[in-house]
Formats: structure tokens, sequence, C-alpha cells
């Protein structure tokens, strides 16, 4: 909540005067019964019509007033919820641009988003209201008791009476069913999956004829969510009813002990309506209460989950040991990997790659591949061992440069809404069309850019407008733009064929200074490499060229076999 | 509401339908309702009668020695039991009316999952799944919620709207006048603001459109985006676009916050101008007009713009209700599957599969497949191939009659399969996917789908058959491992292999491979494979596949394209000369 609510200081003013101007206009009405009771209690009896009109007036200005205090403060309060809510959304975003995968991965990427608006938002209406009506309606509710003892002590009483009362039914009720409401949709979430996945299933459910025990499951959690509901539906419906009755019971004994009093001459005619007037004032004020109540609930659970992404600390480690160890470009040193929770991703690598290598990463689904690499950047921490770019941890490097050195086309290569230049200025905000030309050649994907008519081609979100292999030959280009000491191609070519990715290792090759990592399931696109390290399970089984692992590596050799019978069969 | 403008025409043509149809649904309750029509009218008689009561009771209390405490006690206790009988009349009318809209809710839910188990798949496939889930879903809340609790509030507000009406004019008719025409200035205040700001919380959705797209677009991409150092840039967009947000947002807050002050000096003024007019009313009546008469004419004032607040939210919560109600009627009034209740079933079958002059198309217009025939004898191994979109997954879906075919017929065993229940058809067969479809559940749960008293020992060896066994084991509580909803956390292809095991627990006699293994890396797939080869003996088995590698040992391959088999034969025949398969098979080498 701390942080959250920081962003509030720069609204010092507005904070303070907003509900101060509230408090104005909810003082002028609680004088309105005043005046009418003065009109019956003095204009009547004594006929004085020009009593009576000034009283009007008095009314009328009473109202105008009111608006006018209303207006400002309504302003005041726009104006602090709105800031502060955009000032939310901008750390939090910067703050979620800096976590980790990790972190990223746990929360998900839709979780984000809905805290980043939904949530948000919500915070910007509890803010609003709170500064709008948090002191309005608490300060008519018991301003009216105060009035009524200020009017007649034993009137009053009833009003100390009637005030807990109401107080408690409507608290009450409130308490009881919010968990209940909660707990209700969480059965609408059930009925929800049961749709969806009779939809999304509906192939694989019809062709295991589970349609009649899908219609029952479906119509237990159907039952069970109108039991529910209909149980704190009755709850809730007594709310009105209830608060009804104890404010008539209220008004009785006003009226009786009213009558006693105006008997004995204490009090007057006008005193009583007055009382009267303010009884009705509460229900109405209390039931504004008890709604924002609701919002600020809301609000606050909204903040927390908000809390809870400023409170993800980003968990990279520094190291001050900035020693020199080695002069080859990647080095590997008993390095292990867990992730959270899980096993280990990887276990005891170790190698080392000469500056201007080629290095080749294979190995099954799951085998901790794409780990490996993005231990490079830095990305994850080993959870032992170390991890040296051109001999120094990784650890004591500072990110950004560490990253601006290292360029990573992904397995799953995004792209973005815009141009063709913008995205590939990505690597190098200032690439000059003839760079941008020159990388997109290396990356064979001149036909592509051609293709969307050239570098101010349009890109759509996501790259929606190209296909898969389109998709990798740019993202390749936007990381040979960046001219990258280290370059790694995480899986980047699976969609494209066995020529267009020929081409694009040979021209690679040319690029003699860039030290190069493929990442691949397929022996034909890392057989020429320098070096190859054969992952299974997270553990590296063999290490070596083609030819050496062929003859030492089994794991590498079944992986080879599994394609080569293809292309054997290709070449009868 | 430009949304509406396009529907118009088409609800003011089925609105009598969908009414129609909604009061069928509503007539069983039909005694309950008649009880909450009953019970509110008796609210809103007892609520407007109570502050008349409070104003004779002020009556009686005229001042020092001259309170009349014979009546104020008469008028005591009538007021304590219409309170209590506006409040037990409420209650309860509230009862009733929640529980028919729960109960209709719940009927047309029931209603709905069963039509969605007899739809046609075209359907399912032709809609998006999401439209769906929001008819079933939401649409049935609204559409409840909106007609039957909008309908008493309606009810009882147009009632309290007349009683008050009437009873000024009864009483003072001239201030009555005042009272009804200063007040629709509430209503006109309220109005004109809400059209004001509709355009700019218009633009300040917009804005917050932009920029939740902007947010998606690199939180989903943030590997890429911290790959790249791109961070700052990307704080600069979204500072312009949340500047600009918050100028929009401040407006739209602040100009829509101001109805309710409005509104409120509007209800100050009117309540003045009672008090004036009633003042004066009481002096030149020399007390005909009571003060208990003004202070019901107060109590009134206030008490009567409410229900027109109430009534104007109620309208549009009605016509957004209709369409809803609409969509809902259109989904249960859709054309099902043919039934085949009273079709036989199909006997237990060995796998003679043929297909006779079979013609299918999605769109009249598109013809897909045309006049194909085919015979598969029992325990052969059928292969189809063929380049994205010739039809190859088609054909499952006429073999599984997910489908019917638009001319000739499928026959099984010598029976045409449109004759017999889908169900015992499909019995027959053991379907995997390309895409893996997983039910929220444990795995074993998810194993046993097609075999659900299926032993422990069974579902291992089905597991361990798949080499799905010692991805389970590492699972943290192993087979009773809950995944959430499509397979949860686990890759695409343990999802897969999960898929496979489920038919090896099944082995039914006929068996439909669609790119079963695409998923799977190459080295496991070489495993699966022995499994699958020994699952296929003797049993008639169609398998789709993208790597041709896997098909080598077919008895058949029809080589398909543009949804007509052009080629069939063996891998070898097929392999000879300049044949399309031959293209097709040396393309993903090239």
């Amino acid at each position: 909540m701390k942080q959250v609510l920081s962003y509030l200081k720069f609204y010092r003013k507005q904070v303070v005067l907003a509900p101060l101007f509230k408090l104005l206009e909810a003082l002028l009405e609680l004088a309105v019964p005043l005046v009418v009771a003065a009109i019956v209690d003095k204009g009547i009896p004594s006929g004085d019509k020009g009593y009576i009109l000034a009283m009007f007036f008095l009314l009328f200005g009473l109202g105008l007033v009111g608006l006018l205090s209303s207006v400002t403060a309504q302003y005041f309060a726009a104006r602090a919820a709105v800031g502060h809510s955009t000032r939310l959304r901008r750390s939090l975003f910067e703050k979620m641009q800096s976590l980790s995968f990790a972190e990223v991965d746990k929360l998900g990427a839709a979780n984000m988003i809905s805290r980043m608006t939904g949530d948000v938002n919500q915070v910007q209406t509890g803010v609003n209201m709170v500064l709008r009506l948090f002191l309005r309606s608490p300060f008519i509710v018991f301003g009216a008791v105060i009035m009524a003892f200020f009017v007649d002590v034993p009137s009053g009483m009833v009003f100390a009476v009637a005030l807990p009362v109401l107080t408690l039914i409507v608290v009450g009720i409130m308490a009881i069913t919010l968990p209940l409401y909660k707990r209700s949709q969480e059965k609408l979430d059930g009925l929800l999956l049961s749709t969806r996945e009779n939809l999304t299933g509906a192939r694989v459910l019809r062709a295991f004829c589970k349609e009649g025990a899908e219609i029952a499951a479906f119509d237990r959690k159907n039952v069970e969510y109108t039991k529910r509901r209909n149980f704190v539906g009755s709850i809730s419906a007594a709310m009105n009813p209830l608060t009804y009755a104890v404010v008539n019971a209220a008004i009785i004994a006003l009226l009786y002990v009213g009558g006693i009093r105006v008997d004995s001459g204490l009090l007057t005619q006008g005193q009583v309506l007055a009382l009267y007037n303010y009884m009705s004032q509460i229900l109405i004020e209390l039931i504004k209460l008890a709604n924002l109540i609701v919002t600020i609930t809301k609000s606050i659970a909204s903040a927390h989950r908000i809390e809870e992404v400023f409170s993800l600390s980003n968990p990279l480690k520094t190291s001050a040991d900035a020693t020199v160890y080695t002069d080859n470009a990647v080095d590997f040193q008993n390095v292990c990997l867990s992730y959270a929770g899980g096993g280990n991703a990887l276990e005891n690598i170790t190698f080392s790659v000469k500056k201007g290598q080629t290095v080749g990463i294979i190995g099954g689904t799951g085998s901790g591949k794409t780990s490996l690499v993005r231990l490079i950047s830095h990305f994850y921490d080993p959870t032992e061992g170390t991890v040296l770019v051109n001999g120094v941890n990784v650890q004591a490097q500072n990110t950004q440069i560490l990253r601006e050195k290292v360029a990573t086309v992904l397995q799953k290569s995004v792209l973005f809404e815009g141009t063709v230049r913008e995205n590939i200025r990505w690597g190098n905000p200032a690439a000059t069309d003839e760079q941008i030309l020159h990388a997109v050649a290396l990356a064979q994907a001149t036909d592509v850019v051609n293709s969307k008519g050239g570098l101010d081609g349009k890109i759509e979100q996501k790259g929606a407008n190209l296909s898969g292999g389109q998709k990798q030959r740019l993202s390749i280009a936007r990381a040979l733009v960046k001219n990258p000491e280290i370059l790694i191609l995480d899986d980047s070519s699976s969609a494209l064929d066995y020529a267009t990715d020929a081409a694009l290792r040979k021209a690679l090759a040319t690029l003699p200074k860039t030290t190069t990592f493929i990442v691949s399931q397929r022996t034909a696109s890392l057989q020429h490499a320098d070096i190859i390290v054969v992952l299974d399970e997270g553990k590296m089984v063999g290490l070596g060229t083609h030819a050496q692992l062929l003859n030492s590596c089994e794991v590498y050799r079944e992986i080879y076999q599994s394609q080569f019978k293809e292309v054997h069969h290709a070449q009868e | 509401m430009p949304k509406n403008n396009g529907k118009n025409a088409h609800a003011k043509k089925t609105g009598n339908g969908t009414l129609r149809e909604l009061f069928s649904y509503i007539r069983k309750y039909w005694l309950l309702l008649a009880c909450t029509v009953l019970l509110s009218l008796a609210t809103v008689v007892c609520t407007l009668y109570v502050p008349v009561l409070i104003g004779d009771g002020i009556d009686c209390i005229v001042g020092a020695g001259r309170v009349d405490f014979q009546t104020l006690q008469g008028i005591l206790w009538q007021i304590a039991l219409f309170a209590v009988g506006a409040a037990l009349t409420q209650w309860l009318a509230g009862l009733y009316n929640n529980y028919i809209t729960y109960q209709v809710v719940e009927d047309v839910r029931a209603k709905a999952i069963r039509k969605l188990q007899v739809l046609p798949l075209k359907y399912i496939d032709g809609r998006g799944y999401g439209q769906t889930v929001n008819t079933v879903i939401s649409d049935v809340e609204q559409f409840a919620d909106g007609l039957l609790m909008g309908f008493t509030q309606l009810f009882t507000g147009v009632i309290t709207i007349l009683g008050t009406v009437a009873f000024m004019f009864f009483v003072h008719w001239q201030l009555a006048l005042t009272v009804l025409l200063v007040t629709p200035l509430s209503l006109f205040t309220a109005k004109f603001i809400s059209s004001k700001t509709y355009s700019m919380f218009l633009q300040q959705s917009k804005i917050r459109g932009k920029q939740t797209a902007f947010i998606d677009e690199m939180l989903s991409a943030l590997p890429t985006v911290q790959a790249y150092t791109h961070e700052d840039e990307n704080l600069q967009t979204f500072d312009a676009m949340n500047q600009e947000l918050e100028k929009c947002s401040l407006k739209a807050i602040f100009f829509s916050s101001l109805t309710n002050p409005c509104t409120r000096f509007v209800n100050a003024v009117v309540y003045a101008l009672v008090a004036l007019f009633g003042a004066l009313a009481v002096i030149s009546t020399g007390g005909m007009f009571s003060v208990g008469a003004l202070s019901k004419f107060l109590a009134y004032a206030t008490q009567y713009t409410k229900p027109f607040n109430e009534i104007t939210g109620v309208v549009t919560e009605f016509q957004n209700a209709l369409a809803c109600a609409s969509r809902v009627f259109e989904f249960l009034s859709a054309e099902e599957e043919v039934s085949d209740a009273q079709n036989p079933r199909l006997p237990p079958v060995e796998g003679n599969v043929r297909l006779e002059n079979v013609s299918f198309s999605y769109e009249p217009e598109q013809k897909l497949i045309q006049g194909l025939n085919l015979a598969v004898q029992s325990g052969k191994r059928i292969a189809i191939v063929g380049p994205t979109g010739c039809g190859k997954t088609t054909l499952i879906n006429l073999f599984m009659r997910f489908y019917d075919v638009t001319e000739g017929a499928i026959f099984v065993e010598d029976t045409d399969v449109r004759t017999v229940t889908r169900h015992s058809l499909r019995t027959g067969y053991g379907m995997v996917l390309q895409d893996t479809w997983l039910k929220s559940g444990t795995i074993r749960e998810n194993l046993c789908l097609g075999m659900p008293h299926a032993t422990d020992e069974q579902i291992i060896a089905a597991a361990k058959s798949a080499h799905a066994h010692g991805f389970i084991s590492r699972l943290p509580e192993g087979y009773n491992t809950y995944i959430g909803e499509d397979g949860g956390a686990l890759s695409q292809g343990q999802k897969q292999l999960l898929c496979i095991a489920r038919i090896m627990l099944l082995l039914p006699p006929m068996l439909i491979l669609d790119e079963a293994t695409s998923s799977i890396d190459t080295r496991t797939e070489l495993k699966i494979q022995e499994a699958f080869a020994r699952l296929m003996q003797g049993r008639t088995s169609f398998i789709v596949a993208h790597r041709l590698s896997t098909i080598q040992n077919a008895d058949l391959i029809l080589v398909m394209k543009d949804g007509n088999v052009v080629e069939q034969g063996t891998h070898a025949q097929l392999l000879n000369g300049d044949t399309f398969y031959s293209k097709l098979y040396n393309s993903q080498f090239e």
C-alpha cells in the first residue's frame, strides 16, 4: 500500500482541499431542516410572508453555495485521483520492464496487463471516491445526530440508539455477504471453464463420447451456483427492509417523545419536523457509505495486487570481482541452474568458447538449451558456478553494456508495430539505411523487405502480416545490425527451409569476429560448428565436433540418425 | 450508441419473438411471479402511505398543551403496522424475484450446455469460442438480471411515481404542479451532462485502448525488449500516451462528476419551492393545508425524484438485456445435428471402411472433396499426405462424423455410418490430433477419459508405452498432478504424449493419427513410432503426417491436392517417376 499511495504526495493541496469543500457542502445541507423548522415555527404562526420569502432565499442560497463548493471539491478530487493514477501507471510500467523472465513467467503477461489497467483504474476510482465521500457521508450521518441533540436532548437519544443499530445492520450484512459473493463468483468461473472446454475440446469430448458426463458435471456446478446465489441473495435482500423498519421505528419514537416534549412546551412543531428530516437524511447517507466501503475494499485489493508487483525484486546478483580470468569469448564453469521450486534445469555445465568460434547447442525439447544461452546475457543467475563473458564474470558487468554486446534472436521472434526500418533499428538506433540493408542481406531477408515495399513498409502488431519464416529472418537482421560480439540464434531458423537455412549459415560464416551460438534440434543446422554441446535433460552429455560426437556421444548419434534417415531416404 | 443502430431493425423484428421465448422460460414460475408483483404493489402502497401517516402525526403535535395524544397513539400504531408491512413485503418480493431470476438463469444454462453437445462442429468452429462462452455466461446473466430485476424496479418505480403524483394533486394541486414542473429539470441536467461527457469517455477509452495495446505488445515481448535494451524508448512512448490519457480522464471524470451536485441542487430548489409555497398555502388556507401536509409534501418531493433516476437506468439496462436475450435465444435455436436417437447401435467392428463417391464442402460455393472412392480393409495402414489445406483433416472430420458428407456415403462394415448412432461409431475409433486438447483435471482423469474405470496398472502401462510415464513421475504429484485449462504448464510435446497414452489405454479397432507426433523431438518420436507400430498391428489406421519419414511403412498412401486424391500407392511406387508425391517428399530436404 505504501508505494501505491506515495504518489499522492504530489497532490497534497488537492487531497486536503477536496474533502474540506465537501465538508462545507455537508454543513450547508445540515442547516436545511433548521431553516424549514424556522418557517414552520416563526413564519407560519405569525403569517409573515416576507420572513418566509427570506427563508426561501436562504434555502436557495444554501443550495447554490453547496453546489459551488461541491463542484470545486469534485475538481480537486478528480485532479488528484487522475494525476495519482498517471504516476502510478508510469512507475508500474517502468517496474514491469525491469523484471526478470522468471518473475514475468510467474505472473504472466495477461496478469500484468490487468494490473496495469483494471487495477490501476480501480485504485483511481477508490482515491476519487474517498476524497469525495469519505468525509461527507460520515459527517452528515454524525452531523445529523449532533444536530438532533442540539435541537432536543431526549430526541437526540433516539438518534443515538438508532444509529448504531443501523450501522450494525449495514456493516453486518455486508460483512456476511461480501465473502459469499466472492465464493459464488468462483462457482461462476467453474461454469465458464466448463463451457469453454466444451467448445475447445468439442472434437475430443465427442470422440470419447463424453457428452453425457459433461452435462452431468455442468448441471452439478449449475445447481450449486444457483443455491449459493439464492442464499447470499436472501441475506442481502434483507438490508433495505431492515434499515427501513429501523428508521421508521425511530420516527415513531421521535413522534412519541416529540409529542410529550411539545405538549409541555419544551419543543415546537417545526423542530419535530426538523428531527424527522434528519432521520431521513441519515438513511440515505448510510447506504452511500456502505457502497463507498465496497468500492474502497475493491480498491484496496487492487492496490495490494499492484504493490505485489512493486515488491518483486529483480533478483539478478552483482559481483565486485572484475578480474579477467581468460581470453575466451564465453566460459561456463560448473554452471547449475534451477528455477524456483523446480528441479535442475542445467547441471554442471563446463565449456569454453574462443572468440570468433561457432558453437552448436543441441538436445531434445526441455533439455535446457534456451536456459543455457540466456545465462550468457545474464537474464538469469546460475544457481552454482560462473558464466564468464570476455573472461569476466557476467555478474560483475553492467547488464545494459553486456546486453549491448550480445544479440539474441529468440525462438519466438517478436516484431513490433511500425516500419521495417524502425523494427531493425531496435538493434542499433543509429544505423544508416546502408547498414540496415547490409544486415538484411546477410539475414537472407532482402526479399522479405522488398515484399513489404522497402524499409518504409509497415509491420503490424506482433508482425501479424508476416509468415513465421519472414519474421525469423527480419529478427536475425535486427540482431546483425547491432554488429554484436556474440550472436545467439535460439532455434531461430526452425521456420526456414533447408536452402535458406544453409545460405544463412554461409553468410554468418563471413563474420569472423562474431562468436555465434546456434541452438537447434536439427543436426544439419550445426554440423559445421567448431564445437557442439549436447544436452539431455539438463546434463551435458557430449562436447566436441560433429565427427567426434558421432563417435563418442550416443545421444548425438541417436538424434543424428533419427533425422539422417529422412535425408537418406530422400537421396534414394 | 452506434452499436445498437445496426441491430435495431433486426431487434425490432425479433423483439416480439424474444419476449415470447422469454415468457416460455418464466411461465413455469408464474405463480411466484404473480406473488412478486402483488408483494411489490403492497410495498409501494405501504411506503407511500407511511409519510402520510407521519404528516398526520405531526399535525397532532401543534404546540404546548395542544397535542392530541389519543389520535397520535393510533397513528403511531398505524405507522408501525405499515412500516413492518412494507419491510416484510419488500423482503419477500426480493426473495421471490431472486429465486425466479436465478432459476431462469439455471434453466437457460442447463439448456445451453445440452445444446452445445448437439451443435454441429461447423457452428462451433465457425463462431469464436469467446463469443459462445460470453453468450452462455454473461449474456444469460445480464438478460435475466436486466429483465427480471429491471421489471420489478420499473414496476415499483412507475407505481411510486403515479402514486406520489396522484397524492400530491389530491392534497394541493398548485403545489403538485410546481413539483411536477421543476423536477424534470434534474433529469434534463443529468441527461445533458451525460450526453456531453459521452464523447469524452469515448476519447478516454480510445487512448486507454491504445495504451493497453502498447503495454500488451511490449510486455508480451519483454525478452526481446530486454535483449535489445529498449526500455527507455518504451518508457518515452508510454509517457506520451499516459499524459494524453491524464488530460482526457481528468476532463471525463470531472465533468461526469458534476451530475450529482447538479441534480442535488435542482432537488434543493424544489425543496425550497415546496417550503415556500407550502408555507404560504398554510397561511392562506388558515390551516386547512396543515404543517403535517407540508411535511408530506417535503417527504414526497425528495422521494419523487429517486424512481426517475432508477427508471432511466432501468430503460438502458432493459435495452441491453433484450439484446443479450436475443443472442441467447439465437444460440439456443441454432440448427442442431441430425438426431440419431432412433438409430441402432453399430455392432463391434473389425475395421473395414469404405467411401463411395464422397463429396463434401464446408461452404456450398467452395467445393472441397469430390467423388472420392476408397475401400480399406481391416488392419491396413492408410497414410494421407498433401500440402496444407488439401483436405486431409477434413477427411478425419468425415470419418468421425464430426461433419456429414454432402454426397455419397461412408460405410463401416457395410453399414452407412449415418444409419447408426454417433456414439457407437466413435467408440470404434481412437483419435490423436495435432491440436492436443486436455481437460482441466488430474493427469489420471485425462488418461482415462475414454475408460473411466481403468485400473492403475492399465493406466501406467499405457503411459509407459507412450513414453509419458517418465515425465509424469517427475511431476510433483505424479498421476494426481492437477493440470489447468488446456494442459496448463505442460509443454506441447508432453501434452501430445498424454494424448497418445489416452489412446494406448483404449486400444480401439480403428485409429486416426493426425500429425500425432508433430511436437515431439525426433529422438523421442522414433521411440514412440515403435509403440505406434505395435498399436497399429491388426488395426485399421489413418495417419496424417507432415514429416513424410513417419509414413513410409503404410500399406497405402493417399496423396491429396485441392480436395482430391491425385495419387495413391505405396511409398516405393509413388517415388517412382515424376509424381506429385516425389516432389512433396523431396521439397522437405531442399
